[in-house]
């Protein structure tokens, strides 16, 4: 089942073209793995699929995105982001407890009982690793938690809100080993309920969870294929250069 | 080239001097105003009528005149310069006539208080027909105070990061929500500075006041915002100038009592800036 529809995609930011007519499809209950060297239009790639990208003023775009086949520009704004969730590059909590952190989204939503807003931040923590860490300090703030554990927390909140579709934007960046492998666990774990879009600039690890992967190049999609086809016999000579590591 | 040692030395030594001058003399001027004004102090002098044609008796009726100016231009000023931050940080597209704006609130900051006396007589006065009252003095006040209260609301707004915005739109929380929940919560401190900055300068303005509300006499204590009011700027004014053989500790004394009172104004305020900053936790 296709979740996500992306046909002639073509994005400016003022005179810059960032993507350059991107056709392709995710599938449902998939993880695309999106490589790509700096400056190739992964990330702007992702925040479209939330229209993140509207935040910026000089925006502007060409073709369609469509979610479950209706146009995302057509779903209401607030609807689309909660059915797609995001987690960023650098863990980013907000400046509030790690309960309050996981409930946000809950309560924006209108959930207001505190049952069920327990009930949500400990399912939530738990499918993210991370109630057994810190169950005994959820009043704590967020920022006394480590780098991974905050973004785990990260994750947790993103799933809180329920959505289908979850980006991630090079969740591992700023993460040691031990925590990207704690991070990458979960998102094996996630995919079986979730899509899940994975932007990383670490090729080993779109290696080792991605089901598909896409190389950007330049604001081009120069290649999508199954993940084990991809890294064993690329199509595109520029993607084995860029898998072998010879550039980017 | 002189050698860096010796140049460092020369420039901490202006710095040092330069920081000295501005806290000698403000340190002056607070000591003679405490000496010569702290015999004046005692609850007769902070509770009592002035009698004698000012020249006994106490502030009392400047002193409640002074709280209510201030009150009411706060009142005024600080829903309606918030309300207009939020507007021009978060909501207002960033274009010619935005900018404008802006740079016109920068610079109504700058605008002599005597011209907000004047056209506080013209609008609040004269044309709303609220007569020399409470009421036109505050809103005159407030008036003067907006662009003060608007700027430090600005920047304070401004200075929330933008990860913490596009964190909260990304879970599906609408602009308002996260400006009320995300954005508010983190910028009150700076917010509170501002209203510290305007309450203090709504405290000691004569000008403003002096067509729009002040009494020049008025034993006795306002009955409705209609009313005139004695207040302290006004009345030392007219204590050290206008009225003849008023004994030197008098003077001091209400200069005394509004400097303690703008202190504690701001203390107050600063003491829940504190309290909001500790809760701040990035």
């Amino acid at each position: 089942m296709v979740k996500f529809d992306i046909s002639g995609l073509k994005v400016w930011f003022g005179a810059i073209q960032a993507l350059e007519g991107i056709t392709l499809q995710v599938e449902a209950n998939e993880i695309l793995g999106v490589i790509g060297p700096a400056n190739s239009g992964k990330t702007t790639f992702l925040r479209m699929l939330n229209r993140l990208n509207e935040l910026e003023q000089n925006f502007r775009m060409t073709g369609s995105v469509k979610l479950d086949s209706s146009d995302i520009t057509k779903i209401d704004i607030e609807l689309l982001r909660k059915r797609v969730g995001m987690v960023f590059a650098l863990p980013l909590p907000l400046p509030l407890s790690i309960f309050e952190n996981v409930a946000y989204g809950a309560r924006t939503h209108g959930v207001k009982a505190k049952k069920s807003l327990r009930d949500i931040v400990e399912r939530s923590l738990t499918q993210a690793y991370l109630w057994d860490e810190v169950k005994d300090r959820l009043s704590a703030s967020a920022f006394k938690l480590s780098g991974g554990q905050q973004q785990r927390l990260c994750i947790a909140r993103t799933l809180a809100v329920e959505p289908e579709v979850i980006l991630f934007d090079e969740p591992c960046s700023g993460l040691d080993p031990i925590s990207t492998a704690k991070v990458e666990e979960a998102m094996l774990k996630l995919k079986k309920d979730y899509t899940i879009v994975l932007v990383t600039n670490n090729v080993k690890q779109a290696a080792r969870v991605a089901d598909r992967t896409a190389f950007f190049l330049g604001g081009e999609l120069i290649e999508i294929d199954a993940t084990q086809k991809m890294f064993t016999a690329p199509a595109d000579e520029r993607t084995d250069g860029y898998i072998r590591g010879r550039f980017g | 080239m002189r050698n860096p040692q010796c140049s460092q030395k020369i420039a901490f030594f202006f710095l040092f001097l330069s920081t000295l001058l501005i806290v000698v003399p403000v340190g002056i001027i607070i000591a003679i105003i405490i000496i010569k004004g702290a015999p004046a102090i005692n609850w007769e002098f902070l509770s009592d009528m002035p009698r004698q044609g000012m020249r006994a008796g106490g502030i009392f009726p400047a002193i409640v005149g002074t709280l209510y100016l201030v009150s009411g231009a706060i009142i005024f000023a600080l829903p309606i310069g918030l309300l207009a931050a939020i507007y021009l940080s978060e909501y207002a597209k960033d274009n010619f006539l935005t900018r404008l704006i802006k740079l016109a609130i920068v610079n109504l900051a700058g605008v002599p208080s005597v011209v907000y006396g004047l056209f506080g007589l013209a609008l609040f006065v004269v044309f709303f027909k609220f007569g020399v009252s409470i009421l036109s003095g505050s809103l005159t006040l407030g008036i003067m105070i907006l662009p003060i209260i608007i700027t430090t609301s600005r920047e304070a707004l401004e200075s929330v990061p933008y990860s913490f915005r596009e964190v909260s739109l990304s879970l599906g929380a609408s602009k308002w929500q996260t400006i009320r929940h995300i954005v508010l919560p983190n910028a009150i401190p700076g917010i509170l500075t501002g209203t510290i900055l305007g309450l203090g300068r709504a405290a000691g303005e004569t000008a403003p006041i002096l067509f729009t509300v002040a009494a020049f006499y008025l034993p006795q204590l306002p009955q409705s915002v209609f009313n005139q009011v004695m207040a302290l700027p006004y009345h030392l004014y007219v204590i050290s100038t206008q009225v003849p053989n008023v004994d030197e500790k008098i003077r001091y004394g209400t200069a005394l009592v509004l400097l303690v009172l703008v202190l504690f104004v701001n203390l107050v305020a600063i003491i829940i800036r504190y309290r909001f900053r500790k809760k701040k936790k990035w």
